[in-house]
């Protein structure tokens, strides 16, 4: 029944790759995501426009321009810079840009600039009687981050990451254009060999179908963490 | 002056550049037209479709809602790519197609591509007025009701008029998010502008100009699109604007 033609179990492994570009994509997206989201409600003048740029560039470009961008030009890019540093300091080193790698940075720096527009309307949403207590307290930035601000802001930022995880998940169809061995990938050679688009392609959207639904339990989960003291939601 | 005469002009600036000739400055256009075109009927189809799918996703008949809520679930839970293949690929598999006249569309991957799209923004578009009609005011309702207005009288008049004032941010969103999407109608050999940018590529291997110019020729359209909602909104959405004077 699973078998598939045989491609059964290529089409699960295919699965797990999606789901590993996808996780490795959205931890680069939350880091840069804060990074930036920090950088928009600073005072530097300089940050602040360098934020700006960056989500308004990404917002401008479709995710498959950014991609083939990357996973074609990023090597010879790559290459010119450490050609230069071994003309200037004689260290040699080799970068390889692959498809995973490039599809997971594009992906992770697509939604990086989406995830910053969550966080900052998160940041601000935080009572400032709250950081106003922490600082009388005397708590330094960094602990009034990691104990006030993050927790708090977390209960906010939280439906929006949930809506962006879910079209990432998405998104990740489109490492299958630049090469790499996802489960679109498989379902799309497959489709190519037997002549048989619904028997591969259905799976595949059953597949993406059941990893939605598994996170969003997580998500119901986490949002109950983070709201405990805030009744019901 | 006709498309051949502006080339032309634009050719004397570009004395010397290898890559940006007439030609490929040509296969551009043709991409952008392309893309406009694809992206442009796939909305126009979409929104005609999602009204009344919104309309009835609301209804009471269970049978009714139930099946259009499985139906944007699907189509919104999977990726557009995934849908874009079952058209290009599987049209061709529906048993008699290639003896009826439905042949003729289902060859030119234009029409396969254009189905996927149209289906897809139509159950996005159908969610987005839904949760717009869902927040119609009570009062509304109310007062047209206390005026004897039928039911489709109501919807007509009251319901989908400020619903489709309420939609307009979430539909502009929606309208860029097409015009992002469509970039993958280049997989199943439709000459978009991702299409040309992918050959000025391939050809010249020059992976930097030839997808930065295409990167700002899809930026200049997504912020034309903004900035036409942001106007619509500032319209038709004054009620709405908080009055601080």
């Amino acid at each position: 029944m699973i078998d598939l033609h045989g491609y059964g179990p290529r089409l699960f492994e295919g699965a797990l790759l999606t789901f590993e570009v996808a996780v490795l994509s959205v931890i680069l997206a939350l880091l840069l995501g804060l990074v930036t989201a920090t950088a928009k409600l600073s005072r530097s003048r300089l940050l602040h426009a360098f934020a700006t740029l960056y989500t308004t560039v990404i917002r401008g470009v479709p995710d498959l321009v950014l991609m083939l961008l990357l996973f074609y030009g990023g090597q010879i890019g790559i290459n010119a810079f450490t050609d230069w540093l071994y003309d200037a300091f004689g260290i040699d080193i080799f970068i390889n840009i692959n498809a995973f790698v490039a599809g997971t940075i594009t992906i992770g720096i697509i939604f990086g600039a989406y995830m910053a527009e969550t966080f900052r309307g998160a940041f601000l949403a935080v009572d400032e009687g709250q950081l106003e207590a922490a600082r009388a307290y005397g708590m330094n930035s960094w602990k009034i981050f990691k104990r006030v601000h993050f927790p708090q802001m977390m209960r906010h930022a939280l439906p929006g990451l949930g809506n962006n995880w879910m079209v990432l998940l998405k998104t990740t169809a489109l490492v299958s254009i630049i090469g790499l061995a996802d489960m679109v990938k498989i379902a799309d050679e497959a489709t190519k060999a037997e002549h048989a688009p619904f028997l591969f392609m259905l799976p595949v959207a059953v597949g993406y179908l059941a990893i939605a639904s598994v996170s969003e339990l997580f998500f119901k989960w986490l949002t109950k963490r983070y709201n405990v003291g805030f009744g019901e939601t | 002056m006709s498309v051949e005469q502006l080339l032309q002009t634009i050719a004397g600036y570009l004395n010397g550049n290898d890559i940006f000739t007439v030609n490929t400055l040509g296969m551009y256009w043709d991409g952008f037209v392309n893309t406009v075109q694809l992206v442009f009927i796939s909305l126009l189809i979409g929104l005609a479709l999602a009204v009344p799918l919104a309309i009835g996703r609301g209804s009471p008949l269970k049978l009714v809602s139930k099946s259009i809520w499985l139906y944007t679930y699907i189509f919104r839970g999977t990726p557009l790519l995934i849908q874009l293949y079952l058209a290009y690929y599987g049209f061709a598999f529906v048993p008699g197609i290639q003896d009826s006249w439905l042949w003729f569309f289902v060859q030119d991957p234009l029409y396969p591509a254009l189905f996927a799209f149209t289906l897809n923004t139509a159950a996005y578009t159908t969610e987005i007025f839904h949760g717009a009609i869902k927040s119609t005011a009570k009062g509304e309702i109310e007062a047209a009701r206390a005026f004897g207005m039928s039911k489709a009288m109501m919807m007509r008049r009251i319901i989908l008029p400020s619903a489709f004032r309420r939609a307009l941010p979430a539909y502009g969103n929606e309208v860029i998010f097409m015009l992002h999407a469509s970039a993958i109608a280049s997989v199943v050999t439709i000459m978009d502008l991702t299409g040309a940018a992918y050959y000025v590529y391939s050809r010249f291997y020059a992976p930097f100009p030839a997808f930065i110019f295409v990167a700002f020729i899809y930026m200049a359209l997504s912020f034309s699109i903004q900035g036409f909602f942001r106007h619509l909104e500032k319209r038709l959405l004054v009620h709405l604007k908080p009055n601080n004077r």
